[in-house]
């Protein structure tokens, strides 16, 4: 359906709500089927623009397994008006889908040599297609890290997926949190104090990393410091993508438009942008 | 008579009407420049005396004004505020119309029949009297938007249909500097978008005429209409003139040499913090600058919630939630948007493009309230090395 | 005008350390001015630069992509701004802001490393000053992850 953004990518495709799941007090995965019986094919790591009729549009992330069809999966924390219309909508609401857009995690490329996911918070659900696209054809990759790092464990995203991930394909999973409370037996901390111990060979790594921007660019220069190739970390960045197709303007990042150049971008062109404040 | 693209024909007044009555025969509203409420503006014209004959413009940083000029030109002034660029890309624009049934809804996109646009009639539109840096603008206009990978629809039908009548740029303006950017005073076929057909205005003791340049087939098609003989010796030579004693009277120039690492060396420099307090984010600049693209959606619902329309409408990297984000704006100094607006036009505009964002036809410059240049504030930054400390 | 050696003996953060190697560091050091607004160090870039802060306010920063930054401590006279430049990779971490205007000596890293490989004497003398400032500091940052004046107990 690629052609049919193409040529209208403003016009929304409607989508029937057929699944709401709550994954954590204020995170919920959407499953949404097309009413006009073409299913949505993406790549890991890009995103829709989703429409709650008479609310408005946001930019959403894919969550679901690019490598097997299926249902549209979204999942949404609700930090707004239009989010929190998202999360409410009940099995049968019909919500207007504009995508997939932007440029996704290639995780093709990393074939051949270690894979390591630094996932924060919400940060966890577009690097979900990317984890299940390596789980795919696990025998292509050699050493895969997830390190993933949530501000409580009540915020912690898909744990059933994340047991599978350990257990049926051997990636190494470490999960932590800014803060502990009551019966958390796990770590405690900042997840890119995970880097070091990770495990990786820096020369056959391919680093993908998805969180709040602060803990991205730490997370960026702990592969650096440890020899990984700026050009193999990749970085999913948020700005306000409003079009999805470069047109609008709203998205740049000097001369990337992240809604269609992102959002995906590697760090060597991100260096020298990310140190700079408001840009 | 046959006309091929290339020629060179020579018409007078009279055959001036003939091409917009031509054009109106031909289904066109044809839009020109005329007198409004001490502007000039583009409006639809029908007959020659619609057009400004005889008025020139004074325009300096901050200033406009229109001023009699002592012959009876009708091309005698620099540019109004209005570039073409509103009539290709208006400011408002229906993306689709949407009900609601229930839990469900249906959305339709416009049936592509564009809407009147204030009054201006509807398309296909001939627009008369195009400058040379706005030929350019539009041209810069048809890449970024109908020249990558997506496009808008509407700005795509709307140029397809459209003709275009340049002028060649006699008395340029306080702010103008259109040959620092290259891009005038006079239209050149492969420089800019096309032009249908190009005229200079010639006034001397010979008569009130126009040399006319065809530069498309559509063009050659309208001309053969008019009868129009070849243009002698002396008004080839005479057009020339116009164009060299236009070009030595630029009111600003911009050095465009290593724009584009300047701007982007210049990311922390302390001149943002000098524009900045005298900017006040009014987004007048983005408004009449003809290369300017950014939109925003605008919903509109009928009391109900059941009937909804979305609308493209022009946006300003000014605006401080142009750049809002969960958490906040981005870009919360008009330090930092002013910086974004300059970067974008004269650097990171080359990376995305190929080609500046900037024409050089000194709108911003005219139109600024608090009479912001952008030539002086580029020739500041390449003065303005940035030190933050001092050692004794 | 004074010596660098001489601001250096009036400085709290080299109390005791001893006239030899303050001579010694001297050699390192000059003396800057920072007018307010202006960055010491950003985060990310090469940690190269030790600043013993005789006059003034710095801002210890770090800001994500809207908001603006968040300042998590201030340094006032007598204090000592970035430790990045003793410790691999030798990375700044956060951002260090004059607030105000802003007198301090500042030392290349580098060379203050080189004094510290050939004086062991030194470099505990430094090492144990650092690792003061930073247990305050860490102890700081951790009482205040309770967020004790917060709503909730």
């Amino acid at each position: 359906m690629t052609d049919a953004v193409g040529q209208a990518p403003m016009l929304p495709r409607l989508f029937s709500v057929t699944r709401s799941r709550q994954d954590t007090t204020d995170t919920y995965t959407l499953e949404l089927q097309p009413l006009d019986g073409f299913p949505l094919v993406f790549e890991s790591g890009q995103f829709t623009m989703l429409h709650a009729f008479g609310v408005g549009e946001v930019p959403i992330s894919i969550s679901g397994d690019p490598t097997t069809p299926g249902p549209l999966k979204q999942t949404i924390r609700d930090v707004g008006s239009v989010t929190r219309a998202l999360v409410a909508a009940q099995p049968g609401t019909v919500l207007g889908v504009r995508g997939p857009f932007g440029a996704g995690w290639n995780v093709a490329a990393a074939a051949g040599g270690d894979v390591v996911f630094v996932a924060g918070g919400i940060g966890l659900a577009p690097l979900r297609p990317a984890i299940l696209e390596v789980c795919a054809r696990r025998e292509d990759y050699r050493r895969v890290v997830l390190l993933y790092g949530s501000r409580t464990p009540a915020d912690i995203l898909f744990q059933d997926s994340l047991d599978t991930w350990r257990r049926d394909f051997g990636l190494d999973v470490q999960v932590t949190v800014d803060n502990g409370q009551r019966d958390w037996h796990g770590r405690v901390g900042l997840v890119t104090h995970l880097i070091a111990h990770a495990g990786f060979d820096p020369q056959q790594t391919t680093a993908l990393i998805c969180g709040p921007e602060v803990m991205m660019r730490y997370a960026a220069t702990a592969f650096l410091d440890r020899g990984v190739r700026p050009s193999n970390v990749r970085l999913s960045l948020e700005r306000n993508m409003r079009c999805g197709v470069g047109l609008c303007g709203h998205c740049q990042y000097r001369e990337f438009f992240l809604c269609v150049d992102g959002p995906v971008l590697d760090y060597a062109r991100l260096e020298p942008l990310m140190a700079r404040r408001e840009l | 008579m046959n006309v091929a693209v290339g020629d060179r024909r020579q018409i007078d007044l009279s055959g001036l009407q003939g091409l917009i009555d031509v054009l109106a025969a031909r289904g066109y509203t044809v839009l020109g420049p005329t007198v409004r409420d001490g502007a000039i503006v583009q409006a639809p014209i029908h007959v020659v005396d619609d057009l400004p004959r005889g008025w020139g413009d004074d325009q300096e940083a901050g200033q406009y004004r229109l001023r009699r000029r002592d012959d009876e030109a009708l091309f005698g002034f620099a540019s109004g505020a209005q570039s073409a660029k509103p009539v290709f890309f208006p400011a408002e624009t229906l993306l689709w119309r949407g009900r609601r049934d229930h839990q469900t809804f249906s959305v339709e996109a416009p049936d592509g029949s564009s809407t009147d646009q204030a009054g201006k009639g509807g398309p296909p539109y001939a627009v008369l009297g195009v400058r040379s840096c706005d030929l350019c603008a539009i041209g810069v206009q048809d890449t970024v938007l109908a020249g990558r990978t997506f496009t808008d629809a509407d700005y795509q039908d709307r140029r397809a249909g459209s003709f275009i009548v340049a002028v060649t740029c006699s008395d340029p303006g306080g702010t103008c500097f259109c040959v620092s950017m290259d891009t005038g005073p006079r239209p050149q076929a492969g420089r800019g978008a096309a032009f249908d057909v190009a005229l200079t205005e010639l006034i001397d003791e010979r008569g009130h005429r126009f040399l006319v340049e065809v530069g498309t087939e559509r063009g050659a098609d309208l001309l053969a209409e008019l009868a129009a003989p070849s243009a002698s010796a002396e008004d080839l030579g005479a057009a020339d003139d116009v164009a060299a004693t236009a070009a030595e009277r630029m009111g600003r120039e911009l050095d465009t040499a290593g724009i584009k690492e300047l701007l982007y060396a210049s990311a922390e420099s302390p001149r943002w913090d000098d524009v900045a307090s005298r900017c006040l984010s009014c987004t007048n600049c983005t408004a009449v600058c003809p290369t300017c693209f950014c939109t925003s959606v605008e919903d509109v619902s009928d009391l109900s919630g059941d009937q909804a329309e979305r609308n493209r409408i022009w946006d300003s990297c000014f605006n401080a939630e142009f750049s809002y984000i969960h958490g906040g704006t981005v870009r919360e100094s008009p330090r930092s948007r002013y910086r974004q607006w300059l970067t974008h036009k004269l650097a990171s505009w080359i990376d995305q493009f190929g080609t500046s964002g900037c024409v050089g036809c000194g709108r911003c410059i005219t139109w600024c309230p608090a009479a912001i240049d952008l030539t002086v504030e580029v020739a500041a930054l390449r003065e303005s090395a940035p030190t933050a400390r001092s050692d004794d | 005008m004074q010596s660098i050696e001489q601001y250096l003996e009036e400085h709290p953060f080299f109390e005791g350390l001893g006239e030899e190697s303050l001579t010694l560091i001297a050699g390192c050091a000059r003396n800057i001015h920072v007018p307010a607004g202006a960055f010491l160090l950003r985060a990310g870039e090469q940690a190269d630069t030790f600043y013993a802060i005789r006059h003034g306010r710095v801002a210890i920063e770090l800001g994500g992509p809207a908001g603006g930054p968040v300042v998590l401590d201030s340094v006032h006279d007598g204090e000592i701004v970035g430790w990045s430049w003793l410790i691999p990779p030798h990375r700044w971490k956060f951002d260090a802001r004059a607030s105000e205007p802003t007198s301090a000596v500042a030392f290349d890293g580098a060379c203050l490393r080189g004094k510290c490989e050939s004086d062991t004497a030194l470099a505990y003398g430094l090492l144990l000053r650092v690792a003061q400032v930073m247990d305050r500091r860490l102890q700081s940052a951790r009482v205040r992850l309770l967020d004790m004046y917060g709503v909730s107990p």
